[in-house]
């Protein structure tokens, strides 16, 4: 209410002195105050100190459970499929908790992956963003004590808790002193403030400079055209044309200073047409790729194996709404019931007509 | 597929709508070449021609001259055929792109901006480069809210018509992400410009300065060090951002070139912090939380940090340190002759503004100063040009930019030295094209 006084006067014209009370702007009432229900709804955070960790508790065993049917698809059973996203767990020894760092991030390390357990420092991390953003195509859907399980699973995969382990905001600060890299963290002040001074230093300068000998590293030939005929992806007119790299470059400068005819060819969209728009949409793609298997198998692959089959359409419907296991290894696809009946039926359909 | 080569004139080679095929573009080639040599023997200055009919009229000059066009003796298109205008036709080749391999799942992706083509310092909205990392929404902005909380006096629920009522600055500003040129830590890999620094883009945003928002709310002057951004899609991004910066030029921006935010860059509201990397910029902004210590979310623990020699990594260093690329000639473009050319690229520091860019033709030993078009705004993206004969023999050509600061556009030995070759991201090293004979430019590096 004082605000809105003060409000008032500044709006009737009132002289302010320029101290604290000139803070009190003619917006000052835009908006309006959360309630607490709003802010528990929505403050989901979890410092690195525990300020903000629900309670609650979670064991391995109910972890496991939560995993195999909504993390496995992705993350693979134990955590280290690199088929989807990077490993959750590997890389980590015995050795590195006790010690707080990771030897497999030091120089001379022949480990081909940066896991996430062989990174992160804090545990909090992990609580906080799998209660945010997990699973993948579900995100904040999982019970409180669902992810104490779910965290305690992957913890004990990376062998910082025993298999009958059961994690709770009461013992999750001693689990922290368990993080096999909870010393790998450096703050470095210089990248954090605009007006740091930066670590890597160079010179301007101008006339007959240091240069080391020769061209140091090329593309590789086989790289000419990977991200395909760069031709296509430049405009068709001005002092430049892009180059055809789906030819070796030419020997010389083309006569008559022919450069190659450009031609204008639009970016296929990522998803083109109904049926792969609903794909992308719906998140299919984040496990099938239309000619190739990511976690299932790719949709051409579905549409050869049952080709002929009469009930397919209705057959594929049931598989993308109440998901199944078997059919194409051992991973499960987990149910979908969140697709409309309707796309599930134009998925179907763009499968049983040959994915293409 | 189009098979009418009317449009050939000169070294311009305007494209059929289809993509020809090798035969036909072979064919072309050679059409045009034997004109052209008839036309050059006449003395003709222009050449041009419809292939068929183009020998003979050589020496008359070019039939896009000499035989009007449907667009000059025809009825053109109505007013608001496209109420929402779109690019010329012509134009379709500039798109943003993926990066092949680069991700395997496309709602945790990438796109590029294709700045190989794109003029002056303002990212057209359409190709303003992607980054999602659970997908990316069109949110009902009449149902969009923004809370602030945390160590204020009082905790605040704004919607977009109230933000919209409040005080705004328009201002230009680039975003690049923390990981735009990361492939090339260790060695080339990438074709083209596009994909070597297409993750930078600038715009003008509209929207009310962040602090604006804290004073509203009282914030607590004494303690709070950090405030925590979060988003409101499905990876609910959280970013720890220093008070300092979130005091100084951080907006809470709906507007961008003009219009509102597109849905890819976080319709209907984003956070704007000038000069940090563009993870912080968090999209789809529902909450603001003012603390007093860092929160190390998942990008600020597990990805977004720099992997040092040590086996250590540093965390929080989201300053987009001083940068520059020539855009054109850049990599996989090919000159069409000997001769002049304009040297043109791209200049930007987190810490403020450009003072001055250097271009180097011959691999870096030797350097003149580029000519800075205005307008040159700190923390945004400026435009350098500088002249060029080509004498159509090998040259590297090379950017290196000085900001305000007095900080000079490292090379790539230089940051491999203090950083190594394991990091991922902040690589702004020196870029290196390669002008072949062949008049190919090619991705190299040279230090």
């Amino acid at each position: 209410m004082k605000a809105l006084v003060l409000t008032a006067a500044a709006l009737a014209g009132l002289v302010f002195s320029s101290g604290a009370s000139a803070q009190i702007q003619p917006w000052h009432e835009i908006g309006r105050d959360a309630t607490p229900a709003e802010v528990k709804a929505w403050d989901i955070d979890v410092r690195p100190d525990f300020k903000g960790l629900p309670k609650g508790a979670g064991s391995v065993s109910l972890g496991e459970q939560v995993w195999e049917g909504k993390c496995a698809s992705c993350h693979g059973t134990f955590g280290e499929s690199n088929e989807v996203f990077t490993p959750i767990v590997g890389g980590t020894t015995k050795a590195d908790i006790e010690r707080g760092r990771v030897k497999n991030l030091e120089e001379g390390s022949t480990f081909p992956q940066k896991t996430t357990m062989m990174k992160v420092a804090t545990v909090s991390t992990l609580w906080d963003y799998i209660n945010r953003a997990m699973p993948w195509n579900a995100p904040k859907t999982l019970k409180t004590d669902e992810v104490y399980g779910v965290l305690a699973y992957i913890l004990n995969l990376a062998e910082v808790v025993p298999a009958d382990f059961t994690l709770s905001d009461q013992n999750i600060a001693e689990v922290q002193k368990r993080m096999p890299n909870r010393n790998g963290m450096v703050f470095y002040e210089p990248l954090w403030k605009v007006n740091g001074k930066g670590d890597v230093k160079n010179v301007a300068c101008m006339k007959d400079c240091p240069v080391e000998a020769g061209v140091r590293s090329t593309l590789p030939d086989f790289a000419r055209d990977a991200h395909g005929n760069i031709l296509e992806q430049n405009r068709v007119i001005g002092p430049v044309r892009g180059a055809d790299t789906t030819k070796p470059a030419p020997k010389s400068l083309p006569s008559g200073a022919a450069a190659a005819a450009p031609v204008v060819v639009a970016a296929a969209p990522a998803g083109a047409g109904d049926a792969k728009a609903l794909l992308s949409a719906n998140s299919c793609t984040a496990c099938h790729g239309v000619a190739n298997k990511i976690v299932g198998p790719g949709f051409n692959e579905i549409a050869t194996k049952h080709k002929g089959r009469a009930d397919l359409e209705a057959y594929l419907v049931g598989k993308i709404k109440n998901g199944g296991s078997g059919v194409y290894g051992a991973i499960p696809m987990p149910a979908q019931p969140q697709v409309k009946d309707a796309d599930a039926q134009a998925i179907a359909r763009w499968i049983a007509s040959g994915a293409k | 597929m189009s098979e009418d080569f009317s449009h050939v004139i000169g070294r311009v080679l305007p494209a059929p709508e289809n993509h020809l095929s090798a035969d036909k573009l072979e064919e072309a080639r050679k059409a045009r070449r034997s004109f052209m040599g008839k036309a050059l023997a006449m003395g003709a200055g222009v050449a041009g021609s419809t292939l068929a009919a183009g020998r003979a009229m050589a020496n008359e000059g070019d039939p896009n001259i000499l035989t009007l066009p449907e667009h000059s003796t025809g009825l053109g298109q109505a007013v608001a055929t496209h109420p929402y205008g779109m690019p010329s036709k012509w134009e379709a080749n500039l798109q943003r792109r993926q990066s092949p391999g680069l991700t395997r799942v496309p709602q945790a992706s990438v796109s590029f901006t294709p700045l190989q083509g794109l003029f002056g310092i303002i990212t057209p909205s359409g190709l303003h480069f992607e980054r999602h990392h659970q997908g990316w929404w069109d949110i009902d902005p009449s149902k969009h809210r923004l809370m602030i909380n945390g160590l204020v006096k009082r905790e605040r629920v704004f919607t977009m018509d109230d933000l919209m009522r409040l005080p705004s600055v328009s201002r230009i500003h680039f975003i690049e992400c923390g990981a735009n040129s990361a492939p090339e830590w260790g060695n080339v890999a990438l074709p083209s410009v596009q994909y070597t620094h297409g993750m930078v883009s600038c715009s003008e945003f509209t929207g009310v300065l962040l602090s604006t928002l804290l004073e509203m709310c009282g914030y607590d002057k004494k303690r709070a060090k950090v405030v925590l951004a979060e988003g409101a899609d499905g990876s609910s991004m959280t970013r720890t951002i220093d008070i300092e910066r979130a005091m100084d030029d951080c907006i809470v921006a709906w507007g961008m070139n003009g219009e509102m935010l597109r849905p890819e860059n976080g319709y209907p509201l984003r956070l704007v912090v000038p000069g940090i990397q563009g993870v912080s910029w968090v999209k789809y902004l529902r909450r603001i939380e003012v603390g007093d210590e860092k929160y190390a979310t998942k990008d600020e623990a597990v990805h977004y940090i720099d992997h040092m020699p040590d086996g250590t990594h540093r965390q929080y260093t989201g300053i987009q340190e001083c940068k520059s690329v020539i855009t054109t000639p850049s990599g996989s473009q090919t000159l069409l002759d000997k001769g002049y050319y304009n040297i043109t690229g791209l200049a930007w520091s987190g810490r403020g503004s450009i003072k001055r860019v250097d271009v180097s033709v011959d691999g870096g030993r030797n350097w003149r100063t580029a000519r800075l078009e205005g307008p040159i705004l700190p923390k945004a993206l400026t435009r350098f040009n500088i002249d060029w004969v080509w004498d159509g023999k090998p040259a590297i050509l090379q950017s290196r930019a000085i900001d305000s600061t007095g900080y000079v556009q490292p090379k790539i030995n230089q940051l491999r030295a203090v950083r190594g070759t394991r990091s991922v991201y902040h690589q702004n090293a020196i870029q290196s094209w390669r002008v072949a004979e062949n008049g190919e430019v090619s991705n190299v590096q040279v230090y």
